[in-house]
């Protein structure tokens, strides 16, 4: 929020063009559904959103925060600082003020953190403004106070507060409490306008946001493990197989939910080696398959990826990565799963990877991995990460009449055919499902063993080699086709910092910023991680320092795993990187700094 | 939001460009496909090997059967007898150790239209691929299993397999075998597979009977088919051959193939044991399941292109 703090009697109402909320409480209390309704709002407003949050590792509750981001214009990230933090508890208000910019509110419930309590120092860094919430909500809908309403009672602070469309919200909270019992919708009503109509007399400052940019756009909201998901119902996919794991269950969820519907079906298996499996035999059957997972069920699946890549099967495999190794942190952000994604298994083995940016893109990586796949009888990887997948973003309706597409399979009997034909153009051959006749009588095995081109073993080095050559050189050709990424800012500077998935956001920050400080700083933005575009180098000629901005361990040569990808295709000292490992998603002034710092 | 470049927007649909296709026979002009037609390559197995005979009648179950080329699916993990789909003329998939069931599984529930038969050994059955077989069992997919056990690890040269008795001496033991070996059918019957039979290489007929009766059964069909291999474990199964000495005995004809306990009595002793059908059972299957749900949302959406059902949801989150 851009506005100067003065103090009034009466709170005076300022127009913005954004706002970070910053939403602490405990995970049971329904903050993520304040959350979400701002979220949704936002979308139904013409706004840009942008979610963050974070759900404690244990099952039963613990402290969790939702941070939302809304804005008129291009909001990029999910903000570094907050302009409003609403404090449920003590401990909430203690362990996220830290997160409030200087000047920003916070609102809290007195009725869990007294006024004398609040440290002197504090009032004079921050305005604070207190709302018996528990007790209020307690005297609008009865109850303890522990139970539900105390979100949609904080809600309606919060459209007072940003003078929010309340008719919309009211239209939000019907279509999500009607049901059975007529008296759930009731309540929330009552809370949401027993907040909104409490005189917010203490607060030293109202909000107004200007009109959104989006004008006329009908967008949809939802998280980025959605948007993965229904496009790849959207691409066609109507097999999927998976085994439970944090954060990628969300997928495996609604496939299995929504699959049936388009007469497809997702089978939870009982291991990660039965899901990849049984997705590759759906694959082979005709169609392409799904199976995903987290890292520690990517390992368990390279194997059976590597005899996707053997016997040409296309397989869309998704990696929702955390934190890592090992068990690691199942529940914090990291983008370490590069390598056992390009490089997993034994031998060589060559597969697609491609990087969502966003919850938008999460949408289109998936149709257009499952087109590749397809064309090129090739594994595909989407790697998307844990930040992507559980926030909400908003974004312009994807035309889905267009889109949708029917990729079940021809059966058309066929005169001939050979499964790994090395004549073919660039290498790139597809498979008959079963059910095709062949007229000539010889029918196609798909193998793990090295093959001829009927796919029958050989022991012959001279095949291996023309196989080899054949299941690289299709995707050189594929990496021929993909467009060449373009420059955030001017293509030549002092500064290009390099970013693939979810840091696109917060580097595109960093270069807005810099570039407004006076820096020379531009981005790029990777989504093809392998095989990497063609011309990455001609790109990097325009800058003195490339810094590759990354979420994972720079190692022992102070790049990271996608750094170190590009540094062995173009090895060139000036490729740096720029990586951190605390579970958080990046914040602006952190690549910012280390940029500047780096390029002294 | 950045702009969004998608390669490969929706294509023509089909794999097979690349080829002309032909008319095929009507289904009244096609015969029986004969041994010539399905025999692909010579296997690899070492003369005198067990598994030749379970090729050949399955072969004669393709000829019996009257089924076509293309409608038989052959599926096959690693080892010995996992080579099989090579020197069958039909769609075939050589897997990886262990998980020629759940790839089968993705072939059944996909195409309900395909026979799927999947051939392996004992290692690849119930030491690496143990997990899949108790829970394809238990979900009872419309497949038929066929291991032939021979009781040792052959393709990697002589190691105790899960099957092989107490005493049995490989290059892993030395001294003897010392861990109790797996009970196949006991391990099926518990599992809740819904058809569980026995039968031996040596005795053809049966073979032929037992695969028949397990490609009729709406489920998952288990057969352990002893398969004697000669250079590592020869004689193994002499005690159930009785050109050798030994004694072929059935099944019971008043067994109840319905009471799992009582078949899971008559499963207890396997050397040499019965052969025949242990047990068998109607349950319905996880194709016919999956097929039900399919069956109800597809009905609540009747009428809507893919993209009107997407649309839907689409809308409810705007």
């Amino acid at each position: 929020m851009s506005t100067a703090a003065t103090p009034s009697s009466s709170p005076q109402i300022s127009k913005i063009s954004e706002a970070v909320i910053r939403i602490a409480g405990n995970s049971q209390d329904g903050i993520q559904a304040i959350g979400g309704f701002l979220a949704r709002l936002a979308g139904r407003s013409e706004q840009e959103v942008m979610t963050f949050m974070t759900i404690p590792s244990t099952i039963s509750g613990g402290p969790s925060i939702f941070q939302v981001r809304i804005g008129s214009g291009e909001v990029l990230s999910s903000g570094d600082e907050a302009d409003l933090l609403l404090a449920f508890y003590d401990h909430s208000y203690l362990a996220h003020l830290g997160s409030l910019k200087k000047g920003g509110i916070v609102l809290y419930d007195s009725d869990h953190l007294k006024a004398e309590d609040i440290p002197a120092e504090n009032l004079t860094k921050y305005r604070h403004v207190g709302v018996p919430i528990s007790s209020l909500t307690i005297e609008a809908i009865g109850g303890t106070g522990r139970d539900k309403g105390k979100n949609v009672f904080a809600l309606g602070l919060l459209a007072k507060m940003f003078d929010l469309n309340v008719p919309k919200l009211h239209k939000l909270l019907t279509e999500r409490f009607t049901g059975k019992d007529p008296k759930i919708l009731e309540t929330a009503l009552n809370a949401f306008n027993y907040g909104y109509n409490y005189t917010l007399a203490t607060a030293p400052e109202l909000f107004q946001f200007q009109p959104g940019e989006n004008v006329g756009q009908a967008q949809v909201v939802m998280s980025g493990n959605e948007a993965l998901a229904y496009g790849l119902i959207a691409a066609g996919v109507r097999f999927g197989a998976g085994y439970p794991i944090t954060p990628w269950s969300d997928i495996m969820e609604l496939l299995r939910r929504e699959l049936p519907k388009y007469g497809g079906q997702f089978q939870q298996c009982e291991d990660e080696i039965a899901s990849v499996s049984m997705a590759i035999g759906a694959s082979w059957s005709g169609g392409v398959a799904v199976t995903g997972s987290s890292g520690p069920g990517i390992a368990l699946k390279t194997e059976a990826i590597g005899w996707a890549v053997m016997a040409e099967m296309p397989l869309i495999v998704v990696d929702v990565m955390r934190g890592g190794p090992s068990t690691g942190m199942p529940t914090n952000i990291e983008q370490s799963d590069i390598n056992i994604a390009v490089h997993g298994g034994h031998g060589d083995c060559p597969r697609v990877v491609i990087a969502p940016a966003n919850v938008e893109d999460c949408f289109y990586t998936a149709i257009e991995a499952v087109n590749i796949a397809r064309k090129y009888s090739t594994p595909v990887f989407i790697l998307s990460d844990q930040g992507i997948a559980t926030r909400i973003e908003a974004f312009k309706e994807p035309d889905l009449k267009a889109l949708v597409q029917d990729i079940s399979p021809d059966l058309t009997a066929v005169t001939d055919h050979k499964p790994y034909d090395l004549s073919a153009p660039d290498g790139v051959t597809r498979h008959i499902a079963p059910g095709t006749r062949v007229a000539s009588g010889k029918y196609p095995v798909v193998t793990g063993l090295e093959h001829d081109e009927m796919g029958h073993p050989t022991g012959s080095g001279k095949t291996h080699m023309q196989m080899i050559a054949k299941r690289r050189n299709k995707l050189k050709k594929l990496a021929s086709e993909f467009p060449l990424p373009k420059f955030y800012g001017p293509a030549e500077g002092q500064i290009l910092l390099v970013s693939w998935g979810s840091s696109q956001g917060p580097v595109q920050e960093a270069v807005k910023q810099g570039r407004a400080q006076g820096h020379a700083i531009s981005a790029l933005h990777v989504r093809y991680i392998n095989p990497l575009p063609p011309g990455l180098a001609d790109l990097f000629a325009g800058f003195r320092h490339v810094f590759v901005v990354e979420l994972n361990d720079g190692g022992y040569s102070g790049v990271g795993q996608m750094g170190a990808l590009i540094r062995s295709q173009i090895p060139d000292a000036k490729i740096r990187g720029i990586t951190k490992v605390d579970g958080l998603t990046w914040k602006v002034r952190e690549i910012l700094n280390a940029a500047l710092e780096l390029a002294k | 939001m950045s702009e969004i470049a998608i390669l490969n927007l929706p294509t023509s649909r089909g794999a097979n460009t690349n080829t002309t296709p032909v008319i095929p026979l009507t289904e009244a002009d096609r015969k029986p496909l004969t041994k010539k037609e399905i025999s692909a390559d010579h296997p690899t197995w070492c003369p005198g090997c067990g598994d030749f005979s379970v090729l050949a009648l399955y072969f004669k179950l393709i000829e019996k059967r009257r089924m076509h080329h293309e409608k038989v699916t052959t599926v096959a993990g690693i080892g010995c007898s996992s080579r099989f789909p090579y020197f069958v003329q039909a769609h075939g998939a050589h897997f990886i150790h262990g998980r020629a069931l759940p790839f089968a599984t993705g072939v059944s529930l996909n195409r309900p239209d395909l026979h799927v038969f999947v051939f392996g050994g004992d290692g690849d059955a119930f030491s690496i691929g143990g997990n899949h077989f108790t829970h394809t069992a238990r979900k009872n997919v419309k497949l038929t299993y066929v291991v032939m056990d021979n009781s040792v690890y052959g393709l990697t040269k002589n190691q105790t397999s899960p099957t092989s008795p107490i005493g049995f001496k490989s290059k892993t033991d030395i001294w003897g075998a010392k861990d109790r070996p797996i009970n196949p059918l006991k391990q099926a019957i518990s599992a809740g597979a819904t058809f569980v039979a026995r039968t031996s290489h040596t005795n053809p007929n049966h073979v032929l009977q037992t695969m028949e009766a397990a490609m009729d059964h709406d489920g998952f069909s288990f057969i352990q088919c002893l398969s004697e291999c000669v250079e590592f474990y020869p004689g193994a199964f002499d005690n159930s051959n009785p050109r050798k000495g030994g004694k072929f005995d059935l099944v019971p004809a008043d067994h109840d193939v319905t009471d799992e306990y009582a078949a899971y009595k008559l499963a207890e002793d396997l050397r040499p044991g019965l052969f025949g059908v242990f047990y068998k059972n109607a349950r319905p299957t996880k194709n016919a399941n999956e097929a039900a749900i399919i069956a109800d949302l597809q009905g609540k959406h009747a009428g809507l292109e893919p993209w009107q059902i997407l649309k839907k949801n689409f809308d409810r989150m705007k």
